[in-house]
């Protein structure tokens, strides 16, 4: 378990070594060229900033107007009948358009109900499954100045919707319900 | 599309918010929202700018060719119509690598790379449209969405903090929950490829 954790510390370091290493090797002006990457990579950053703020924002009203507690409440009869868990309801929806949030919520339900329970197994999964849909499509399609982008959004759904029925299903078997 | 799903969100959220009562609320929370894009674009700006510097002393020291040529068969199958050699294989080499490591941080920079790689490869064919994205990028963004990462470390973390008596038990499951959604991803796009491409 320790080793996972430190895994991704780890790996970042070792990933640095070995590019700079390896462009020494190569004789690569490497900070030259790490100056041109940076420039580059600070200009892309720029130009998402705009999208970034309108994307968060409207999360931000969404999620202040409690929309996704209505939604969790007209849906629950559904739910419950599907052995879904009402606090996924949320979570799923604030998934879709930002992880930080979503983090936030996964949190809130391992405080609540315990990471190993039920709904904290479905959320452990649900979470490791998917992506933030709506924020990778903005920004991605931003840097290609892309408008129409014709089947992407079905198919971030479908794998979406495949992902989240699988975690309830494998989390209900996992909890011996 | 977006269009409509943005006007969607702020049109729903401020009608709901007057059923909930607390439109008197939502101002300061599109305003902490807007703040906090801000915060993150400037973490972002750092984190970025030194994964692009290292990616372009490993793009002229030949380092991600080579890793591209490791994973070359997948990027075959899966983007067939991107010659080979061409920029965008690589950066879509890395994007992958990275996300299947769970190394986000690296795998955006190296996604966006890819991305503007693929929109001046429909130039170069003349075929595409600006603006209209190539059956490319559809796959790519979906595989993306899908999430490829073998070890969500994260939840691990999150998971301990709170007390679970086993943190790794999702491990097993968590792998086989992205490959499912992964591979219905990678089905959906190619039948809309072929359907595509005639």
């Amino acid at each position: 378990m320790k080793l996972l954790t430190s895994f991704s510390d780890i790996i970042i370091p070792c990933i640095i070594f070995g590019v700079v290493f390896y462009g020494i090797l190569k004789k690569i002006k490497v900070y030259e060229c790490f100056c041109k990457g940076a420039r580059e990579g600070l200009g892309t950053v720029v130009d998402i900033l705009p999208t970034l703020i309108g994307l968060m924002m409207g999360v931000g009203i969404l999620r202040g107007s409690g929309f996704f507690d209505i939604l969790g409440m007209v849906l629950e009869p559904v739910t419950a009948r599907l052995h879904i868990p009402t606090e996924l309801i949320p979570l799923l929806g604030v998934k879709m358009f930002s992880s930080s949030a979503a983090t936030g919520l996964v949190l809130d339900i391992f405080k609540t109900h315990g990471p190993d329970s039920y709904v904290g197994m479905a959320t452990s999964l649900m979470m490791s499954c998917t992506e933030t849909i709506f924020y990778t499509m903005s920004v991605y399609f931003l840097a290609a100045k892309v408008t129409k982008t014709r089947y992407t959004l079905k198919g971030a759904l479908l794998a979406t919707l495949v992902g989240t029925v699988i975690s309830i299903f494998l989390a209900f078997q996992m909890a011996g319900l | 599309m977006l269009n409509y799903i943005w006007a969607v969100m702020i049109l729903l959220g401020i009608v709901c918010s007057i059923f909930t009562g607390r439109l008197d609320t939502l101002a300061q929370a599109a305003l902490n929202s807007a703040g906090d894009a801000v915060s993150l674009c400037i973490t972002m700006a750092g984190v970025v700018s030194l994964w692009m510097g290292l990616m372009e002393i490993a793009k002229e020291a030949g380092l991600i060719q080579r890793m591209t040529k490791g994973i070359g068969p997948f990027l075959d199958f899966l983007f067939p119509r991107i010659p080979k050699g061409h920029m965008a294989r690589e950066y879509i080499a890395t994007n992958l690598i990275a996300n299947i490591l769970g190394l986000g941080w690296v795998c955006t920079p190296a996604g966006l790379k890819a991305m503007e790689e693929l929109a001046r490869l429909e130039r170069e064919r003349g075929t595409g449209t600006p603006h209209i994205a190539s059956n490319e990028m559809c796959t790519f963004l979906i595989l993306n969405v899908s999430s490829l990462q073998l070890i969500p470390v994260n939840m691990l973390a999150y998971r301990s903090q709170y007390a679970s008596t086993n943190p790794t038990i999702i491990i097993g499951p968590a792998i086989l929950t992205t490959l499912i959604s992964t591979v219905a991803a990678v089905i959906y796009c190619k039948l809309k490829d072929r359907r595509a491409v005639g």
